[in-house]
């Protein structure tokens, strides 16, 4: 079953970069893989409970694949020590503010 | 000895057990600040710096690790499907919430960046901070940012979002699911939506919706926005 179930997900994701590259998209494969899929299930193309397996396998433990990116934060501690007044604070306050604003005015768009 | 420590199996092995510990104290204490993926960056972070083990060759297997950052994406059309029904009925509001996100994360991060007088290399790396490191890279990289800043400062984004995300949406009285997930996957991606799941299935379906959306929506707004910063910041 997880087999079936990896083999879908990779289908996917190797079709997507195939799009991705293939038109020249500015969106990567990933995203175009993730569409694909969707749209796919939504057709009755793939069958939810044979790609479920691997799929929740992959969403549950998505945080750890950030890992060794983060730690390359390392590489830029140069750059941070430079410029990290506005770097921090940019980053902050854009965080909140979209934070804030999605999450208002979907609700907003809700409660009508 | 070196060679043990600089081999890829080495690298995944710390990996797995640095986040494996990260997870065990989040659990244990439950506290907002002890983030598994902030504790255990600060902790893989820290070892390196300790031990002298070289970035470029702790990646080499940490690379094998983050390739899955690939299917795992893809693996949100699955919660994505599961709540179609629940989506489709909200088609204007999810449309309208996207695009706002996408013009605000990318004028907020960049145009503050800028007032203070960052470089322009790195208002550029910090405009696509809000989106999935594959795609924020693609669009740092068009509009002459530093693609590797930029896949930094987005987990950093993603952990902040994360981090404070519940209690920012709870401070502006957002309690309704899908705006919840939609908040956190648009703020703070893949990161957010990892922490969005955890309150629910609608929220994660949410997340992985605007990690899409907002991800398209920012590919096309920011080079334009991007000109239009340098246009009225950098006279």
């Amino acid at each position: 079953m997880m087999v079936r179930s990896l083999s879908i997900i990779f289908g996917f994701l190797a079709l997507g970069d195939a799009v991705s590259y293939g038109l020249a998209l500015p969106i990567p494969g990933n995203v175009i893989g993730m569409m694909l899929l969707t749209f796919s299930l939504c057709r009755g193309w793939v069958d939810l409970r044979s790609v479920k397996p691997a799929a929740d396998l992959f969403v549950q433990n998505m945080a750890f694949f950030f890992v060794p990116p983060g730690v390359g934060l390392l590489l830029y501690l140069d750059l941070l020590s430079r410029e990290w007044v506005p770097l921090v604070v940019a980053y902050v306050v854009s965080t909140v503010v979209v934070l804030g604003v999605v999450g208002w005015v979907t609700q907003k768009m809700e409660r009508r | 000895m070196m060679g043990f420590f600089t081999s890829k199996a080495f690298s995944v092995f710390v990996t797995f057990f640095a986040f494996y510990v990260a997870q065990r104290i989040y659990q244990r204490f439950k506290f907002f600040w002890l983030n598994p993926v902030l504790l255990s960056i600060l902790g893989l972070m820290a070892f390196l710096t300790l031990t002298g083990i070289p970035y470029e060759d702790y990646f080499q297997g940490g690379q094998i690790i983050s390739f899955f950052l690939g299917p795992a994406v893809v693996a949100l059309g699955v919660p994505l499907y599961v709540q179609m029904e629940e989506i489709r009925k909200r088609g204007r509001a999810i449309g309208v919430s996207m695009a706002v996100a996408a013009v605000v994360g990318v004028l907020s991060a960049a145009g503050t960046a800028a007032l203070l007088g960052a470089s322009l290399p790195v208002v550029a790396s910090i405009a696509p901070k809000s989106v999935t490191t594959p795609i924020a890279m693609g669009i740092a990289e068009k509009i002459g940012g530093i693609p590797s800043l930029t896949a930094a400062i987005v987990i950093a984004t993603g952990i902040l979002g994360a981090v404070i995300g519940p209690g920012v949406l709870r401070l502006c009285g957002v309690r309704h699911p899908v705006a919840f997930g939609l908040a956190m996957g648009a703020a703070s991606h893949g990161i957010g939506t990892a922490r969005a799941v955890e309150e629910g299935e609608v929220q994660g379906a949410a997340g992985g919706l605007a990690i899409c959306l907002n991800g398209i929506a920012t590919a096309v707004v920011t080079p334009v926005l991007m000109k239009l910063i340098v246009l009225w910041v950098r006279p």
